[in-house]
């Protein structure tokens, strides 16, 4: 069953510009006509570049940003416009996790006040009270139910990232999205918030939003794998045909580029993309990804390629390219900086 | 992983090195205490081979290349022990010596190219800043050197952008910018302080290429930090892990990376997950956090986190901190017998 449906889901941003009297210059096209599904209790990575837009679809999914097209439907509801009065049930139950541990929790409230905040607005009432279920939290995070009085100065990077999991659980959320939760961790404390979101994940069955730039964390958290590219989804599908048998270019040369902690003996054939991502405020036209493609021919100038199910992919692997790429992960050398050639 | 036979490489590695790094001790007094961020670290950089330095924050990774560029401030910190860059001691060099090396022989890229960069002067004109005060060229000169350093790290249409401003390039170009500002005097050292980490990993791939491609090309040392053991990986030739301040264990990264020694080495391999390591077992992080500074565990600083202290001897672990051993070649520091690591090494293996 689907919990959260995105339905050509749009977000652009006003530029404004212009001396003294403001007028709209152009958009940025954050998000650009995304159909996205995460079914109850799975989770959905989504991968791509700084500047992809992911973020902002985790916003919109979370109903903090309203779409400037599109639909976001949470249980078949359609949520993309409801005010705030009328959102408020459904708030409870979608949460999130922010990037940055540090930034994300008041440093004038206890930790105490920080997780029972969710609760105190939503008007909930525990059974055996807040403080019980807030200890509760506590333990179920990893944390010592004894530190409730104490102040987010008072803890580690990785301690107070559990902070703001526990704070995410404290309404017994459906559906949580997770926005960069490790990557401002350390190696060591990385793991330890990946094996927790794992385990809660298993234990209470919560839908996952998990949106990273790390493929090898994405690859180890999610069931199935969203690459966005410019505001689009470039290719999805389930873990492994996305790992192991892309069929986007972009997906391929994402996941040459990933640096392996192996010394390689012999050298990895690689796919060395140049330039960097185009500005999302005037997008090329066709696929986006066009202008760093090694296999651009006019046709993607011209025509935007469609989410497809290529043959010989999974059901549910969808792929935008008019000329994909051997179902392999190992392509060939290409090389495309001209600083490098 | 390749399987690497733990013999003892030949000693004579200091013969080459032209930094030399020995008993280096930095710290720094606070409100709370003194932080003790570097704590007896010694190392060596050969000629022309880049070496990786990789360790969590607070390692002392940075402070110990700042150290380097005598950049810390000398009213708030304590400094002891050696820098050797040829035959000039570092540390104890008065200002003017070192102004003459920093940006000119001895150069360095930081982390974050919007903030290292002046948003009130052109890409151009930063990079033959540098060049005019250290090779006294002229104007023109310094501005064709500029033009031709930034043909050199990929910008495209250098003559044209050489009049750009910082917010006119994006991420990837600034950290080309950077590097070309740090090669044109063609140092002998660049010291690289997370040169990837802002970047995407597209980008990040074409940074660490490029950074590679100069050094061949121009003969640099490169000291390369960062908490990214694949950036290691891909372009380091010797690793040296860092722990509260010091050396845990150094060697090549074929040794560092492929046999690790040193149970904290253990940690970090076991808990990054990679794309071909199996989906449904938990990763295996490195328990608890990492010490404070001001007050450091006693005896070993990992043993708090570590599982095999009663292996080792726990007086030990507990009391003494551990010396870096042998002193050449693929050494660590940890009290557990060389046999002792080869053999939990090889149980566990396969999971890292």
């Amino acid at each position: 069953m689907s919990l959260l449906e995105l339905d050509g889901l749009t977000k652009y941003f006003p530029v404004m510009g212009g001396f003294v009297w403001k007028k709209q210059i152009g958009n940025v096209h954050a998000v650009d006509g995304v159909d996205l599904v995460v079914g109850s209790g799975e989770t959905l990575g989504l991968v791509g570049e700084s500047g992809c837009g992911k973020s902002t679809l985790g916003r919109i999914a979370a109903r903090l940003h309203e779409p400037t097209a599109g639909k976001v439907l949470y249980e078949g509801r359609d949520i993309s416009h409801l005010s705030r009065r009328e959102l408020a049930p459904i708030r409870s139950e979608i949460q999130m996790i922010f990037q940055d541990p540090y930034s994300s929790l008041n440093p004038r409230h206890t930790v105490g006040k920080i997780i029972s905040g969710p609760m105190e607005i939503n008007d909930v009432h525990p059974e055996g009270g807040v403080e019980k279920r807030v200890r509760e939290l506590l333990e179920i995070v990893g944390l010592n139910p004894e530190h409730y009085n104490r102040f987010p100065h008072e803890f580690s990077g990785g301690q107070r990232q559990r902070i703001g999991v526990a704070r995410a659980l404290a309404l017994n959320p459906k559906l949580i999205i997770a926005d960069e939760p490790v990557s401002a961790l350390d190696v060591s404390i990385q793991a330890q918030v990946v094996n927790l979101l794992q385990q809660l994940q298993r234990d209470l069955g919560i839908a996952f939003l998990f949106i990273a730039h790390d493929l090898a964390v994405v690859r180890h958290f999610s069931q199935r794998v969203a690459v966005m590219y410019l505001g689009r989804i470039v290719e999805i599908g389930d873990r492994e045909s996305i790992y192991e048998r892309p069929r986007h270019p972009y997906t391929h040369a994402l996941l040459s580029a990933v640096p392996e902690a192996t010394v390689e003996t012999e050298q990895r054939q690689r796919i060395r993309l140049a330039g960097d991502v185009p500005s999302p405020i005037d997008p090329p036209s066709g696929c986006r990804f066009r202008t760093r493609c090694w296999k651009a021919e006019d046709k993607c100038a011209e025509e935007v390629p469609p989410l497809l199910q290529i043959s010989g992919n999974r059901e549910g692997h969808l792929t935008a390219c008019h000329f994909p790429e051997e179902p392999t992960t190992h392509g060939d050398d290409v090389v495309l900086d001209p600083a490098l050639a | 992983m390749t399987a690497v036979t733990l013999t003892e490489r030949s000693p004579g590695r200091r013969g080459d090195a032209f930094l030399s790094v020995q008993d280096l001790h930095v710290s720094f007094s606070t409100e709370d205490g003194v932080v003790k961020a570097v704590n007896g670290l010694s190392f060596e950089v050969e000629r022309g081979t880049t070496l990786g330095i990789v360790g969590e924050s607070g390692s002392g990774k940075s402070v110990t290349n700042l150290a380097i560029l005598g950049l810390h401030s000398k009213e708030h910190t304590e400094i002891s022990g050696e820098i050797w860059y040829g035959d000039t001691e570092l540390v104890g060099a008065p200002g003017k010596t070192l102004e003459r090396l920093r940006g000119n022989r001895i150069a360095m890229i930081f982390q974050d190219p919007l903030t290292a960069l002046s948003p009130y002067h052109t890409i151009g004109k930063q990079i033959s800043e540098v060049y005019r005060k250290h090779k006294g060229a002229s104007k023109n000169e310094s501005r064709d050197r500029a033009i031709e350093m930034l043909q050199r790290v990929g910008i495209p249409n250098p003559k044209v952008r050489v009049d750009d401003y910082p917010h006119h390039f994006s991420g990837g170009m600034r950290q080309r910018a950077m590097i070309a500002m740090a090669l044109v005097c063609d140092p002998d050292l660049l010291i690289a302080d997370e040169p990837t980490t802002a970047l995407d990993v597209t980008v990040q791939a074409q940074i660490l290429d490029l950074l590679k491609d100069l050094q061949q090309d121009f003969g640099t040392s490169i000291i390369l930090i960062t908490h990214d053991l694949g950036v290691v990986a891909r372009t380091a030739h010797n690793v040296m892990v860092m722990y509260a301040g010091r050396a845990v264990e150094r060697g090549t990264a074929l040794e560092v990376l492929g046999t690790p020694r040193h149970p904290y080495a253990w940690g970090l391999l076991s808990s990054i997950p990679r794309l071909s390591s199996p989906v449904d077992v938990p990763l295996k992080p490195v328990r608890g956090t990492p010490p404070s500074l001001l007050n450091l565990p006693s005896g070993c600083p990992f043993h708090p986190r570590c599982d095999y202290p009663q292996l080792a001897g726990p007086e030990l672990c507990f009391n003494d901190r551990p010396e870096l051993s042998p002193e050449t070649g693929h050494g660590d520091a940890c009290y557990l017998t060389l046999k002792q690591k080869q053999e939990i090494f090889a149980k566990i293996k396969e999971n890292l």
